[in-house]
Parts: structure tokens; sequence; C-alpha cells
């Protein structure tokens, strides 16, 4: 839920200012490329662009770098795992302790699949971390026409968020003052938990119903038209953006073709 | 600018039942109400008030299961048909607000109703202007305060320009600076000529000029009374206020204060503060506070002060991030030094009985009777001891007829008592209650003023934090102001 959040970012930035469809859009492009090959040129050159385009984003390195970690976490991670610990034995391995062993081969496998990783989840992360929800509700109306009872649904659904986590805590609270607690006993955990999920959850809907009523009365989904405050339009820029997305996606995976290393993923 | 057209308001004998209800919620009504007259409906709790108002918004929908008769018109067309005259305000400013900005919140009306965006935010500038709203178009609704949010709810409301605008209880979640927030919109509003304006609301004396007509519904159906605010309350105030409305000069009944000495601390608080993880500041800072046994302790201040913090820190809930919170001789002799929360739940609840602002975040079964015995059953009482305490404590409290029911089911008041009733079960030495009186009718504060007294002359040690200054003053021996995460004594 968290990395839905914007970071804010200098609203005059290129990135900032850009409709956040055309953002998807060349998020989308981006995340294809290394999506569909398996090899170290293409996510190399294209985590190189996307790293190239903080500069653009008005984002600030250090907000940036603490949102993305967990996913540098995760890709370093999974690198290793298959770096270290190859399904396959493909060469000599290096040293060999039980399941551990790792060969030259494997370990460019392992690097190859962290920097794929991190090539896609960054694009995502960029795309979303400089992009307002609102504007992207408005935009998934207005350029992409999805139904503003999803676009407009959702982004409510969304703002809700926060009052179910404060609920949760309070009822955990709340149990303890009526003298339930789970003490040392993993079944009565378990039970207990179950229980303060489904008043969440009970809560949580009862509050989804009240807010639907509220809007229901204020005209949404009344009739399916609907006009739009904040007009979203796709400027020259945002072409020029998806455009540079797909020339950088495609221009990494020819280079890699043409060098010969390019690997289809299903290949 | 279009002005707008008051609607004339036909509510002909009119009824309404939930879906899986035996009960009608309303039924016989007959009502006429004249373009722009602004009525206050009163009546007891479960009179049906909030399911009037949702009718004429057009909001019951049959194909929910529920069941009309009867007919409900606004300017002579079907109110189904007419929700674009009518708009409404509930209780609950964080459910109705639906963007992440201000001015965004108030334009998600007109969008629904297509108006072009050229009209679009010069109408929400307007009605922005209209009921005070002080900060800008790009203010995040989160950061307002319930007063505010509540006045940004009848701003996106207002907008739509309705010909009848229904106000359901809008102060009743709401701080006393909250509430007087809305009403100083609502009487801006009113002082211009336009839309005829239906009010329910509890605390009447402040709506009363706001307001030229009254009408009492009785229980079920039909009209008690209806006139204007000074000959309904002439005529029908005592029976009012019994009936849980807060009728313009009612006092309240002053407790009588049984004799008592100082005695045995029940709780100690030290330097105790609290920070809620990954907040960048204390929600409590440093708070000193003793408990005894046969006082009752009003902790007071505004919303978001540290009130909430102080009772979870008091009740043994909270860990404190620093300072400590202990028990004392009166709670556990001869354990000095232990901190309260980290005795396992049923001790805890068999000692000190916390009361949270939300009735519905403690219940735990599906039965009210179940409700009342789990407590001593916790404690390792017998099953029979159990039954005769829940017996007892049903009769105590009003709730005799109600031991089959689903707590769930009950009304805001029956809630509340059921909430209180089920810590008492376990006889603690102290009782702590957040929020006590939040949104009850007059009859259910009296009562648990009455019976917070009678705690208190028992021996009982008792805290009560509330924003409900008389309630404060009727009940506490001794008063604590909390204000910015600071305590300072009264």
């Amino acid at each position: 839920m968290r990395l839905l959040v914007p970071l804010v970012p200098d609203p005059g930035a290129i990135l900032a200012r850009a409709n956040p469809v055309a953002k998807l859009g060349a998020a989308a492009a981006l995340m294809l490329a290394p999506l569909l090959a398996v090899d170290l040129v293409t996510a190399t050159l294209l985590l190189a662009g996307e790293l190239a385009a903080v500069r653009f984003s008005g984002l600030r390195a250090a907000a940036l770098a603490r949102r993305a970690w967990p996913l540098v976490l995760v890709a370093v991670g999974i690198g290793l795992a298959n770096g270290l610990f190859p399904a396959q034995s493909g060469g000599s391995p290096l040293v060999a302790i039980g399941p551990l062993r790792p060969s030259g081969e494997s370990l460019w496998v392992g690097v190859g699949l962290g920097l794929r990783l991190m090539a896609i989840s960054f694009a995502g992360v960029l795309a979303l971390a400089t992009t307002d929800p609102t504007d992207l509700a408005d935009a998934l109306g207005q350029q992409l026409g999805l139904s503003p009872r999803f676009a407009i649904g959702t982004l409510a659904a969304v703002r809700l968020a926060p009052l179910v986590a404060v609920e949760w805590q309070t009822l955990g609270l709340a149990r303890r003052a009526r003298g339930v607690d789970a003490g040392r006993n993993p079944v009565a955990a378990v039970r207990l938990f179950g229980g303060r999920l489904l008043a969440m959850l009970v809560g949580a809907i009862r509050r989804g119903t009240r807010l639907a009523t509220a809007m229901e009365a204020r005209g949404f989904g009344a009739t399916p038209s609907r006009s739009w405050a904040r007009p979203q339009r796709m400027r020259g820029a945002d072409w020029g953006l998806i455009a540079g997305a797909v020339l950088l996606a495609a221009g990494a995976s020819g280079l890699s073709l043409a060098l010969g290393s390019w690997r289809f993923v299903f290949g | 600018m279009g002005e707008i057209r008051p609607a004339a308001v036909e509510v002909i004998n009119w009824g309404w039942r939930h879906a899986g209800r035996r009960d009608w919620a309303l039924r016989n009504l007959e009502l006429r109400i004249r373009p722009g007259e602004r009525v206050l409906l009163l009546g007891p709790s479960g009179a049906g008030k909030s399911t009037l108002l949702a009718g004429l918004a057009g909001l019951l929908d049959t194909a929910g299961g529920g069941e009309a008769e009867g007919d409900l018109r606004i300017d002579r067309i079907d109110a189904r048909r007419a929700r674009e005259r009518v708009g409404i305000v509930f209780q609950d400013p964080e459910t109705q607000l639906v963007m992440a900005r201000a001015g965004d919140d108030v334009a998600f009306g007109l969008e629904n109703r297509s108006v072009p965006v050229e009209s679009i935010w010069p109408r929400v500038d307007r009605a922005l202007a209209d009921v005070g709203f002080r900060y800008g178009r790009d203010r995040p609704t989160a950061a307002l305060s319930g007063g505010e949010q509540q006045r940004l709810a009848l701003a996106g409301v207002i907008v739509l320009r309705p010909g009848l605008l229904l106000l359901d209880e809008p102060t009743a979640n709401l701080d006393p600076d909250g509430a007087r927030l809305v009403r100083a919109a609502i009487a801006r509003l009113a002082a211009g000529a336009g839309a005829t304006m239906l009010l329910v609301e509890h605390r009447i004396e402040e709506t009363l000029d706001l307001v030229d007509r009254a009408i009492v519904l009785a229980p079920g159906g039909g009209v008690v009374a209806d006139g204007t605010p000074a000959d309904v309350f002439a005529a029908h105030g005592d029976r009012l206020a019994a009936a849980g409305v807060w009728v313009p000069g009612h006092p309240i009944p002053a407790p009588k204060r049984a004799s008592h000495a100082a005695s045995e601390v029940l709780i100690e608080a030290r330097q105790a503060g609290f920070c809620y993880p990954g907040a960048d500041r204390f929600a409590l800072a440093g708070a000193d506070l003793d408990l005894r046994a046969g006082e009752a302790l009003a902790v007071v201040g505004p919303n978001g002060s540290g009130k909430s913090t102080l009772a979870l820190l008091v009740g043994g809930l909270l860990r404190p991030s620093v300072g400590s919170v202990t028990p004392g001789a009166g709670i556990a002799p001869g354990r000095d030094g232990v901190s309260l929360w980290t005795w396992e739940a049923r001790r805890l609840a068999g000692a000190i009985g916390s009361v949270f602002q939300d009735p519905e975040h403690q219940f735990l079964t599906g039965r009210v009777r179940d409700e009342l015995e789990l407590g001593p059953r916790r404690l390792g009482l017998g099953k029979v001891e159990a039954a005769r305490r829940s017996t007892e404590l049903l009769e105590r409290l009003h709730l005799g007829h109600l031991g089959e029911a689903n707590p769930y089911t009950l009304s805001g008041g029956e809630k509340r008592r059921l909430s209180v009733a089920s810590v008492l079960a376990t006889a603690p030495a102290a009782l702590i209650l957040d929020e006590p009186t939040f949104g009850q009718d007059r009859r259910t504060w009296v009562e648990l003023l009455t019976l917070l007294a009678g705690l208190r002359d028992d021996g009982r040690g008792v805290v009560v934090a509330t924003h409900d200054l008389p309630f404060a003053a009727a009940l506490a021996d001794r008063t604590v102001i909390v204000d910015d995460a600071r305590v300072t004594a009264a």
C-alpha cells in the first residue's frame, strides 16, 4: 500500500508533470523488454536508462532510495539465491558445500536475474512515486475511458486504508482490555487473530457502505456521463515520454541482439 | 449562477421497514413542509429520524429488501426520482469525504452531475466561502480537524444547490470546537434566503435560532408535536427531556456526593509518555498521575491532545515509551515497581476496566448475555456466578429485555451501556472510560453520570477522558488538562 503513496516530487519536474497514463505506458514498455529477455545486457542498459531518468523525476535521491530499498533487497536476495544455489549444475562449481555450489556461470545468471528484477520494478516505482493518485484516477478515466465507478471508487477506498490500520490497533488493545490474550498458546493466538480480522473487516465494510451512500447522495453513478474538474491531456511531451521509453527498450534489446547476448525468456 | 429554488416536502402516510426487521422503523407518518421552512426534527433515539432523512434523500431502495408504504414527495415528485433536488450531510465526516484535497472533494458532486469544467471551480470557491472554510482548495482533507471536515462535507453538498438540505446530526461526532464550527456554517447558510432545511440534532439549545419549526416524532411513527420551537418545548419539554432530547431550560440532575476519605492508590503514572511507532513526536509526554480508590478524575482537552493515549497508558494497555505506569497498593499490595503493561490480559481485566470510545471495538460475542459472562469466565469464575453477575448487570443497566440480542444490533445508547456493563462484570477496582458520552442522548448521559458517581461512591477509582465539560464538571473530584501532549493539573 505504501508503494502507492506519491513522494511529493518537485511538481515542475518533467516526470511529475507528465500524464500518468503516459508514465504507465512508458513504464510498461520498460518492463516488457526485461520480461521477454533474460540477459544481462538488456537489463543493465535499461536500469542505467531508468537511473538516468531519476534526474527528471524531481524526486530526492534519498527519498527514492528509502522507497526502493525493499525491492533492491528482494532483487539482490533472489539473485544471490540463484547464483549460490543453482538449480542445475552448469559449469564446474567454484566451491561445493551441499546445495551451495556456485559456478562462474551460475553467478552470472544470478547477477542477470537480480538486474532484471531491478530494471522491472524500478520502472514501476519511478512511475508511481511521481504520480498523485488523484491524477492517476483522473487520467485513467479520461485517457483510457476507464469507468469512473472503478477509477474514482478505488481512489475513495484507498483513502480509507489508514483508518483501517488504526482500527486494527484499537481492536487489539480492546481485546486485551476485555481480558482476552493468547499468552503462549498458538491455537488461541490463531483464533484471536481470526476474530480480530473479522471485526476489522466488518468495520471496513460498514465504513465503505457509509462512504458509498454519501457518494451516491452526491450523484455518483447516477448517470454514465461525468465531467472532469481536472482535465488531463496527452501533450507532445507525453507522447515523447512513451516514444523515448519504447526507443530505450528497443535499443537495449537490439544492442543485446547484435552482441548475440539476447536470450528469449522461453528460449 | 442559478439561484436556489426551495423545495416543498410531502410525507404521505409513509412508512419504512428495514430488511430483516419485524417492526417498522416508521409508519403512518404525515407531514407537510413548505418551501424555505427550517425544521428541527426531534424524537427519542429509535424514532426513525435518520430513516426519514434517508428516505427523503432517495437513498432507501426496496431492492435491498426493505419495505415501503405510502409516499415521499419532493415538489410533488417521488423522492427516489428527485435526488438532484436534495442534499444530505451525515454524522461521520470521515466517511463523507471522497477526495484527498479539499477543493477536489467539493468538485466531486459537480463532476457527477456533468457540470462543465469552467463552471466547476467558481462554484467550488463560492461554496467553500459560504461555509467559512479557512483553507485553500489544495488543503489535504486528512489534515483537517473533524469540525473542518464536516464543514467541507457541507460545502460539498450545498455546491449542488439542493432545494432541500437534510442534516442528520451533523455535530454529533465532533468535539465542542468542531460543533461550533459546523453550527456557524449552518447559521451562515440559514441567514441567506435558501433551501428548505430539515435538521436532526440532540443538542438543540445552540441550534434553536436556526430553525422556525420543530416537529417531534413518536417512536414507531406519528407526530407528537409540531409548531414553533417555543410552543413545542413549553408543551412537551418534560417528556422530550425524559426521552433523551437536550431541551433548553431542563438542567441535569447533579449526583449527590457520598462522603469519603482519600484512600489507597490504585494506579500510579510517573513521567509516563508515549510515542506511536513511526510518529515524529510524542502523543503524550511525561505525565504524572495518581488514581485513588473512591475518586473520579476527569481528563479534558481538545481532540488529538493526548487524552486517549493517557487513558490507554493508565489502563495498562500500552507500554509507555518513557516513564512508568504501575499498580498501587489498592490493586496489587506489595508489588511495587511492576509495570502494568506486563500483566497478562485476564489479570488486568480483573483489576482495571477500560471502556473504549467505540463500544463495538470491545464486543467479542454474538449475544448480550455472553458479552457480560465473558469477563467473569476469563477470570475463572464458575458458570453460575457468571450468570448471576450478568443477570444483575442486565437489570442494573436496563438491558434486561436484550439478553438474547446481538450486541451489534443495539441502539447507540444500549451499546454504550453494554460496553460499560461488560467491563463491570469483572468487578475492577478502577474504571477508565474514553469519551463515554460521545454521541449519546440526554437519557444515556444522565444514566452514565449516575452510574459512574455510584461506582465512585462504592470506592472504585474512575477516570474519564472527555471533551464533554459539563459531564466532567458533574462527575469529577479532580480535573487534569491535557493540551498538546502535556499534562497540567487544573
